[in-house]
């Protein structure tokens, strides 16, 4: 059977919704109803082409079938279905938060019905990003999540959003401009962006050249995937955004970052891995993110701190450049968008039920028993204890940097146990505060899950029970994982392209 | 290919003015610098386009027109800073009916966090167990400061700063 008309499905559908959504822009119900449908079909196909690319190898669409490679390619390798379906099982249950209170909250009058639209809009932009064949496709993938992004951080523009979001929207244009500069100099440079033939060009430039383009991209990709030394975006611009919006921020649009460096690192350098230099970054990344989370007293920044810390497992990972690191890296990337998600939503329900974000203000939180055990199970998760998928996702990181046997990766080993332990303080510190702590005298708030719309604990329960579920499935999720790894090592993408070209 | 030595200086030209504005605090400027080096990098698209002079027009002698990819992708980036530009300009407006002005102000709970570690104070998450009437370490004396949140980090900061 043929998928290859599958394939841009993940991109055209939300698009699609997003122009029913703005219809149906006086009917909040129905918007949540049309969206929740799309974004729930939309992983629906995903896994189809997560199992197709899987058993056929990757499929290749070239949109419009024009002659000698002019035209647009989508392609879904085991790598980017796999990125495809994680983010829309984690959309279509981000999406059924935002209530109208939630979304206007803080602000009268807000544009509720902009949410939406734009919600499904940036959900097309991240799969786009994650199909693109092509570099330019890859930039286009990137605006189309940013410009959603820009409305979605600054929804209902009070204040402290515009504050923020003007620092988020600051930078991404800079990195859009980067972007735009590095595509300008690879295509004069090799005369294509295109991914299949970009291999061979770039290697065939001299040295100082390819070592130029690569670093752009690097940070390129390095900004919006909140690498050390260009992390500090964002946890200033990302706990102002309501809950919901963060948690999906937080789980997929850093990620995109670390999905694009993984295809210019592998894809496009594979003679030039730069170890070293990832090595260093990858370990002050996640040193200096916990430690930025141990000094915050607002469950969100901490939150968005250890976001950026556990980035750092994912570069250690493409750093390496072997199969084994490359693997653990994206088994990684599943356990974190999931793990990540999760966590800021439930401190969405717990700023609902205890009225507060700020660890000085909550206390006794542990009289919600539910809530209590929504938190701690993805907590403990993140911290990397055993049998979570943290866990294993660090054992399989650390085993392929102890395999590598260099000193830098052995250094690199050390800096993620410690950054695993410290990640265990941060989050077991909200734990005590938060749930734990007496409330002081004049707090009269009686916590209850009754403040919270029932679907919205259910959905939060769902989403736990999911990165829970990642333990049991985790033997064949890391077998997918490595084979996607080979792949990419064998140059199984660029044949399939070439092969597909009408 | 012969690229065109005045597109490649005017190019540079305008992303170096762009970066200059760029490093600026006020969002007008921001959005004036983000414009420049746009354009900027455009023209180094059409460098890698061919000689000047030609036009893309498929049926002519191949050798003889300029490559149609560069232009189809100047295209959409224009496209695409003109939305950025739109959004700025929207931001910024916004910016001034809230502040009075555009300028992009400092994260407040960094402020505070920065204060803490000034003064030598615990981590606000820091929990001691030892004595409960220690106000820094447990941060519960900030409690009984109410209104909305924003006002609240204020106030917290002013009254650490009465410290």
């Amino acid at each position: 059977m043929d998928f290859a008309n599958l394939v841009p499905i993940p991109v055209l559908l939300p698009l699609l919704a997003a122009g029913i959504t703005l219809i149906l822009a006086r009917h909040p119900a129905w918007q949540r109803v049309v969206s929740g449908t799309t974004l729930a079909l939309v992983a629906v196909f995903a896994l189809i082409l997560c199992l197709a690319a899987d058993a056929q190898g990757p499929i290749v669409l070239w949109v419009g079938a024009w002659p000698e490679g002019l035209g647009i390619v989508l392609v879904a390798d085991r790598l980017s279905s796999l990125m495809v379906l994680v983010s829309s099982i984690v959309t279509a249950i981000v999406v059924i938060f935002p209530s109208r209170r939630d979304v206007s909250d803080s602000a009268d009058g807000a544009p509720v019905s902009v949410f939406h639209p734009t919600f499904l809009v940036l959900t097309a932009g991240v799969s786009n990003a994650f199909l693109a064949g092509d570099l330019f496709n890859l930039f286009v993938g990137f605006e189309i999540l940013l410009f959603s992004s820009y409305v979605l951080i600054m929804l209902g523009a009070t204040r402290e959003r515009v504050r923020a979001g003007s620092t988020y929207v600051v930078v991404s244009v800079l990195s859009s401009l980067l972007f735009l500069l590095a595509l300008s100099i690879v295509y004069g440079a090799t005369g294509t962006v295109s991914f299949a033939q970009l291999p061979e060009r770039l290697a065939a430039l001299d040295p100082g050249m390819q070592l130029t383009i690569q670093l752009l991209l690097l940070v390129v990709f390095g900004i919006k995937a909140a690498v050390f030394p260009l992390q500090a975006w964002l946890p200033d611009s990302y706990p102002t955004a309501p809950a919901s919006v963060t948690a999906v921020f937080a789980g997929l649009l850093t990620k995109v970052g670390v999905f694009a460096i993984i295809r210019l690192q592998t894809l496009l350098f594979p003679d030039s891995p730069l170890t070293d230099l990832l090595l260093v970054v990858a370990i002050l990344t996640m040193l200096l993110g916990i430690l930025g989370a141990l000094a915050q007293g607002e469950i969100k920044r901490l939150l968005s701190f250890t976001l950026v810390s556990h980035i750092g497992y994912m570069l250690l990972g493409i750093a390496l450049g072997t199969e084994a690191g490359l693997g653990g890296s994206i088994f990684y990337i599943v356990h974190h968008i999931l793990v990540q998600t999760a966590l800021f939503i439930v401190v969405g329900l717990i700023e609902r039920v205890g009225g507060s974000t700020s660890l000085a203000r909550l206390g006794g939180l542990a009289a919600v028993p539910l809530l209590a055990v929504l938190y701690l199970l993805p907590a403990l998760n993140l911290g990397g204890i055993p049998p979570f998928s943290g866990f294993l996702g660090k054992v399989a990181l650390m085993d392929a940097a102890l395999a590598t046997e260099t000193p830098l990766a052995l250094i690199a080993v050390i800096a993620g146990v410690a950054t695993s332990l410290l990640t265990l303080i941060a989050v077991i510190r909200v734990w005590q505060r938060a749930f734990w702590q007496d409330r002081g005298e004049d707090d009269d708030r009686v916590h209850s899950l009754r403040v919270l719309p029932r679907i919205w604990v259910v959905a939060a329960s769902a989403l736990v029970g999911i990165t829970v579920l990642l333990t049991v499935i985790a033997g064949p999720l890391t077998d997918f994982a490595y084979r996607a790894a080979v792949d990419i090592q064998d140059g199984a993408y660029t044949t399939a392209v070439e092969e597909a070209l009408p | 290919m012969t690229p065109t030595l005045i597109l490649a200086i005017a190019g540079g030209v305008l992303i170096a003015a762009g970066v200059y504005l760029l490093l600026e605090r006020s969002l007008m400027r921001i959005l004036a610098g983000v414009m420049l080096a746009g354009n900027g990098i455009n023209l180094l698209f059409l460098v890698s386009s061919g000689p000047a002079g030609t036009a893309p027009i498929v049926g002519e002698d191949p050798e003889a027109i300029a490559d149609p990819l560069p232009q189809a992708m100047v295209l959409t980036a224009i496209v695409i800073s003109l939305a950025t530009s739109a959004f700025l300009l929207a931001m910024s407006y916004r910016s001034f009916q809230l502040e009075g002005h555009d300028e992009v102000a400092d994260d407040v709970e960094d402020a505070i966090v920065r204060r803490r570690a000034e003064a030598d104070l615990s981590s606000e998450a820091y929990v001691d167990t030892s004595s409960d009437s220690d106000s820094e370490s447990g941060g519960r004396a900030d409690s009984e400061l109410g209104g909305r949140p924003e006002r609240e980090t204020g106030s917290r900061a002013e009254d650490e700063e009465a410290r």
